[in-house]
């Protein structure tokens, strides 16, 4: 737009009154709805069976939480989320951790084909095995159990690619040369130095692994029941099927449902930013 | 192979480090060193395995078994009574007006979707890839909607898309529009659907193209803006051709959303449940496959159309994979 002498790499350039203009407009849509649902739910159901929708808050927010809460298993589920999206980061931190070094620093048979399979099913929707996984665990009499939802999302392809890109470059390979040399066996190795090495990266896989696993929706609407141990997206099916018809209900349990993680945003959304443009550019 | 099988080799520097000391050393040293060798050779699978076994039984498994159970009459009341049907269940999706349809409406959901997605995307990741007071406000504001799960995101549209009282309608009739009845209409739905889609997500591949755009070497800009392109031109000149290899990879993922969106049109219906709308008008075929096995009890033909969607994902990839190829062997020509 303006004269090319004006510092000449794109990212020095300041940004103009537009720029500011349209991102302020984007936030604000990003924003909206999440903002919307805290308003939606402190009113009540005929306010918002009118027009114009209200643009600011009423006073039954806490009348709908506490609903939302105890009626509609809201308590619960957030209960049963954090033990699912908490069992389901460590494990696939800790199990992606150790796949990913082995990939990176040591050398054995087949690793390349077993990288390979890794990568491959990256591209594999987990949907297209959901029969028999839902044969399986009915087998095993595991409906409406928790680990149901646990064991399928304990592992995922994209954690070892993640671990394996990241240790690639920031575990040097001397270092295990020279432990070994003072004959560390393998899991001191691990312990001593991959672990310590990894931890920036495993940080940032267990903010993302939370997130999706706190978010994950077509298994356990499959593999768990409303009144059974539902997970958070589970309670909200219910909800948003009609199992409590009042929409500022329905509203306050989305909003249940949303809050820690918005929480967790504001206090790491600087991480979890990094973590997935440093997946991308990996990626 | 061969050349892979060299797990030993580190140990082997030890060994020859050995001779030189007394022979008591060397033989203890032997057996340390005999032992960390094994345990070397083998370490490596111990660290592989977790990840594996759990893949094997929870991933390979069922996906290579959804084809087996695609050849079977399997109902959900009874899970372990196989008959084998042969090929019949694909044959009568063939035959099968619903499944065309959820075709047809994942497909143009897709679209409707995927594409403003990226496109958007794009823009506000140039945007964000000014110099910017507050930039880590903008881009974890931005990043908001993907934390939103699609449960909570879906309740929130469905009200807002509302066709008496939404705000959406409200917004339409200040400006003088009729209201849209975002639930029944055939191809207002779609649109409806895909704005929740495209809500989520806008914001996530826009942090991903920022990536992309940071790692481009700066002294390309300096040349072109040397060589008088103004920004429009860098914009298009340099930076969507380093970002190539990116956009490729957001459309191949965003294709695999789109392939298997699910929960947007399932809560979309509100109480009616997996039809996709009173006429079906946004189902789409994860939404079909769901149906067929979870309410209508049909898990064998739901495997059946799990495998026809794989395939269908396999057919993209290789027409994707051909496209990328073809551009660029056109663009080694040109260069």
């Amino acid at each position: 737009m303006r004269a090319p002498k004006s510092s000449g790499a794109g990212r020095q350039l300041h940004g103009g009154r537009w720029t500011y203009a349209v991102l302020v407009v984007f936030t604000a849509v990003s924003l909206f709805p999440l903002l919307w649902t805290a308003i939606a739910a402190s009113r009540n159901n005929t306010r918002l069976a009118q027009t114009p929708p209200p643009f600011w808050f009423g006073g039954n927010l806490f009348r709908n939480l506490e609903i939302a809460w105890t009626d509609a298993n809201m308590g619960a589920a957030l209960l049963n989320t954090v033990v699912v999206a908490g069992s389901v980061s460590v494990g696939t931190v800790l199990f992606s951790t150790l796949a990913g070094f082995a990939f990176a620093k040591l050398r054995f048979r087949f690793k390349n084909l077993l990288m390979l399979l890794v990568v491959g099913t990256m591209m594999v929707p987990p949907q297209l095995g959901v029969v028999p996984l839902y044969m399986l665990i009915a087998e095993l009499q595991w409906t409406d159990r928790l680990q149901a939802v646990i064991l399928p999302t304990l592992v995922g392809a994209f954690g070892v690619f993640f671990m394996r890109q990241y240790l690639l470059q920031a575990l040097p390979t001397e270092l295990i040369e020279a432990a070994r040399v003072d004959g560390a066996s393998s899991l001191r190795v691990v312990w001593h130095i991959v672990f310590p090495a990894a931890r920036p990266a495993m940080a940032v896989l267990a903010m993302l692994t939370f997130v999706q696993a706190w978010n994950d929706f077509f298994w356990p609407i499959i593999a768990l029941t409303q009144n059974g141990s539902p997970t958070v997206q589970v309670a909200l099916t219910g909800l948003g099927r009609g199992y409590i018809p009042d929409q500022s209900v329905i509203m306050a349990g989305a909003l249940l449902g949303t809050l820690p993680l918005l929480l967790a945003f504001v206090v790491f959304g600087r991480q979890i930013v990094g973590g997935i443009m440093q997946g991308a550019v990996k990626g | 192979m061969a050349s892979e099988y060299r797990a030993t080799a580190p140990s082997r520097t030890e060994e020859s480090a050995a001779p030189s000391k007394g022979a008591a050393e060397a033989r203890a040293r032997e057996r340390l060193s005999r032992r960390s060798r094994r345990e070397m050779r083998f370490s490596p699978y111990a660290f592989v395995a977790p990840f594996f076994v759990f893949f094997a039984a929870f991933g390979l498994f069922p996906l290579l078994y959804t084809g087996w159970a695609s050849l079977h009459r399997v109902e959900l009341t009874a899970p372990t009574e196989m008959e084998w049907v042969g090929l019949r269940n694909f044959a009568r999706l063939l035959d099968d007006d619903f499944f065309w349809n959820a075709l047809h409406n994942t497909v143009t959901i897709g679209l409707l979707s995927t594409v403003p997605q990226l496109l958007m995307a794009l823009g506000i990741a140039h945007l964000l890839h000014y110099r910017l007071r507050g930039s880590m406000f903008f881009r974890v504001a931005a990043l908001t909607p993907y934390a939103t799960s699609v449960a909570a995101a879906t309740l929130v549209f469905v009200l807002l898309f509302g066709r008496d009282h939404g705000m959406i309608n409200w917004a339409l009739g200040l400006a003088g529009w009729d209201g849209v009845d975002w639930q029944n209409g055939s191809f207002a739905s779609k649109v409806a659907v895909s704005t929740i889609v495209v809500w989520r997500w806008t914001g996530y591949n826009a942090l991903i193209y920022l990536a992309a755009m940071q790692s481009v070497p700066a002294e390309l800009y300096e040349s072109a803006a040397l060589d008088g392109a103004s920004r429009r031109r860098q914009f298009l000149h340099v930076t969507l051709p380093c970002l190539r290899p990116t956009i490729l990879f957001t459309c191949v993922v965003s294709t695999i959303g789109a392939m298997q969106l699910f929960g947007e049109p399932l809560l979309f219906n509100g109480s009616a449940g997996a039809s996709g709308g009173s006429d079906h008008q946004f189902q789409t075929l994860g939404l079909y496959l769901y149906e067929q096995g979870w309410v209508n009890l049909h898990l064998g033909r739901a495997s059946a159309i799990a495998w026809t969607m794989f395939l269908i994902l396999l057919l993209i990839g290789a027409v994707n994979w051909l496209l990328a190829r073809r551009l660029r062997k056109s663009e080694g020509a040109s260069a």
